[in-house]
């Protein structure tokens, strides 16, 4: 703030120079007022985008009510729809993306920040985050080509054979899945993991890891004791901007979750997504029931999204509070 | 003699940050070190329960013995040294837990308890010898971060004391703290002299000549003079130790 800082210095300057100091504190009222503003943009976007989709899905609204959530048919030609398959398999997808991804997210960051050598830490940091700069796209046709058949010869088969009891892997698998989907969202949020909680391990003040060693605690015991509490809400955050970005993921889920607007229990059966059925049908949508009720769609998504992140802060807030930390 | 310190020099990478310092400290005593900003003391200190091999390229030439024993030797279990040499920093670290929970940390991780009750007798006792059992003990379980600055001061002590240490290291425990709290931490270190080897950091001279039994002036990374804090301060037998007590430099 180079505009304050020529404040600050001419404050005791002689009276001559005043009106200068003056006007620069007029300039002070207008970045103030500018930068206001663009503070209000984002309220005003966010709160546009609600009213947008909420007008925009009035036609559904009004001819299914709160039914629509619990509807299990989509079917454009008899305009029907009932939007549960596809809450279902994004709910499904990116639970299991923190299922697989939060594990191996928060242990590679714990060793990033903990065990490995700065350099080390450093250049995977680096790499890590490039990653998180990759399309979708390209993480999609990762999944097609290597992950889905991964799946569907070794992974699917382990599964049937010791956890095969239960509904959620039963059945044949193809490959394009729920499985598959939740496995490559778990493979793009992990760079937000890993790096934000790295961050946050890494800004944990040394005078804390000290205290414990000086008690006679082990390097673990430190880490696992002392580190990792301290740095709790700031790993929680990262969770929740992993799953933000998993809800909302469109492209790489639409390449192989199978696109099949059915609920099933087995993981290895194909599902649906609202993002990936946004995507896929809103350029054929002809009818404006069919455009409401994708519109509608996003309208749940949107608040699903919102919800998460109120969670989030609650989540965040209270443990802060309980622990005391800042 | 508790510890005797042969020699060392000590590096941070490749530059040097003590040179040939000896010396003894003396059990159940309070040993001062003073000395301008940046000569050392921290590093000296810290070099009596291996808190600088964290740092990364620090080295140390020398010998340090804990009861006769050389405690950079390989044998020594630097786990077991950091609970027998307790250490107190300059700004107090409490974790952000309850008031409990900082105390029984290190019970917890050395598990010299498994019983609640146990714990809790430790946890009172320990308390009580740092003289903040009477403010706390209706708040144990609320979050040490609520607090003073002065009882997180002693909170920091106590939880030292639970592990049982036999040496404690201070590095200037009260800088932070106003002059009633810093009476207190200055009473606490007098009373605990009784049953613990107290290695005190200070840059307040005042506070090394009531309450310390011996004194040692570094400066610029040497170990300059060491005596009875008596001495030190009514005979100093350096030159430089006369100018810095008397306030010419530093
Ligand atoms: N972690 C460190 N890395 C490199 N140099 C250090 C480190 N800690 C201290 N030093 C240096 O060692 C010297 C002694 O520091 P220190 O022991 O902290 O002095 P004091 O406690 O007497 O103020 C200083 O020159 C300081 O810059
Ligand atoms: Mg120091």
């Amino acid at each position: 703030m180079p505009l304050s800082s020529t404040v600050a210095a001419n404050a005791g300057a002689p009276r001559r120079v005043r009106p200068l100091a003056r006007r620069l504190q007029r300039g002070d009222q207008i970045a103030h007022l500018i930068t206001l503003i663009f503070a209000a943009t984002i309220f005003i976007v966010t709160a546009l985008l609600f009213y947008e989709l909420y007008t925009g899905a009035l036609l559904t609204r009004q001819k299914f009510g709160w039914s629509f959530l619990s509807g299990t048919t989509w079917d454009p030609v008899a305009l029907e729809f009932g939007a549960l398959p596809f809450i279902y398999g994004t709910l499904v997808t990116s639970a299991l993306a923190l299922i697989i991804g939060v594990p191996l997210g928060v242990g590679a960051a714990i060793f990033l920040a903990e065990l490995a050598p700065l350099g080390v830490s450093d250049g995977l940091a680096f790499i890590i985050e490039l990653l998180a700069a990759v399309p979708s796209v390209i993480y999609g046709l990762l999944a097609i080509f290597t992950l889905v058949p991964f799946l569907r010869d070794y992974v699917a088969p382990l599964l049937q054979s010791t956890l095969g009891f239960l509904p959620l892997f039963q059945g044949q698998s193809y490959g394009v899945s729920l499985l598959a989907g939740g496995s490559i969202l778990a493979i793009m949020v992990l760079p937000f993991i890993i790096s934000i909680s790295r961050e946050v391990l890494l800004a944990v003040p040394r005078e804390q890891r000290e205290a414990s060693l000086a008690l006679g605690a082990t390097q673990w015991e430190t880490t696992w004791n002392v580190v990792v509490p301290y740095a709790k809400a700031g790993i929680i955050g990262s969770i929740f901007l992993a799953l933000a970005r998993a809800l909302g993921e469109t492209m790489a889920v639409t390449m192989v979750i199978g696109n099949d607007p059915r609920i099933n229990l087995s993981v290895f059966a194909p599902g649906y997504s609202i993002a990936a059925a946004i995507a896929n049908e809103f350029s054929e949508a002809t009818g404006d029931m069919h455009i409401s009720a994708l519109i509608e769609l996003g309208f749940v998504l949107f608040c699903i999204t919102i919800a998460v992140n109120a969670v989030a802060r609650l989540l965040i807030l209270t443990t802060t509070r309980k622990s005391g930390a800042t | 003699m508790k510890i005797n310190v042969g020699r060392v020099n000590f590096y941070y990478g490749k530059q040097q940050a003590l040179y040939d310092v000896s010396t003894r400290i003396r059990q159940q005593a309070v040993t001062a070190l003073i000395g301008p900003s940046g000569c050392g003391k921290s590093t000296f200190l810290r070099s009596l329960n291996r808190m600088n091999d964290l740092i990364p390229g620090a080295r140390l030439e020398g010998k340090v013995e804990l009861d006769g024993e050389d405690i950079y030797s390989d044998e020594m279990d630097v786990i077991h040294l950091r609970r027998r040499v307790g250490m107190i920093f300059q700004r107090s670290n409490p974790f952000p837990m309850s008031v409990y929970d900082n105390v029984a940390y290190g019970v917890r991780v050395n598990k010299l308890a498994r019983k609640r009750l146990e714990v809790d007798e430790i946890v009172e006792k320990t308390l009580r010898a740092a003289a903040l059992w009477e403010e706390v003990k209706d708040r144990l379980h609320r979050s040490a971060m609520s607090l003073s600055g002065g009882q997180q001061q002693r909170l920091c002590i106590a939880r030292a004391l639970a592990v049982e240490p036999e040496v404690l290291l201070m590095d200037e425990p009260a800088s932070a703290l106003d002059p009633i709290s810093t009476a207190k931490i200055e009473e606490l270190i007098y009373n605990l002299k009784q049953s613990y080897t107290i290695v005190v950091v200070t840059h307040n001279m005042q506070q090394a000549a009531r309450i310390s039994d011996e004194t040692g002036f570094f400066l610029n990374g040497r170990l300059v003079e060491f005596n009875e804090t008596k001495r030190i301060f009514t005979a100093p037998a350096v030159r430089e130790t006369e100018d810095y007590i008397t306030g010419r430099f530093g």
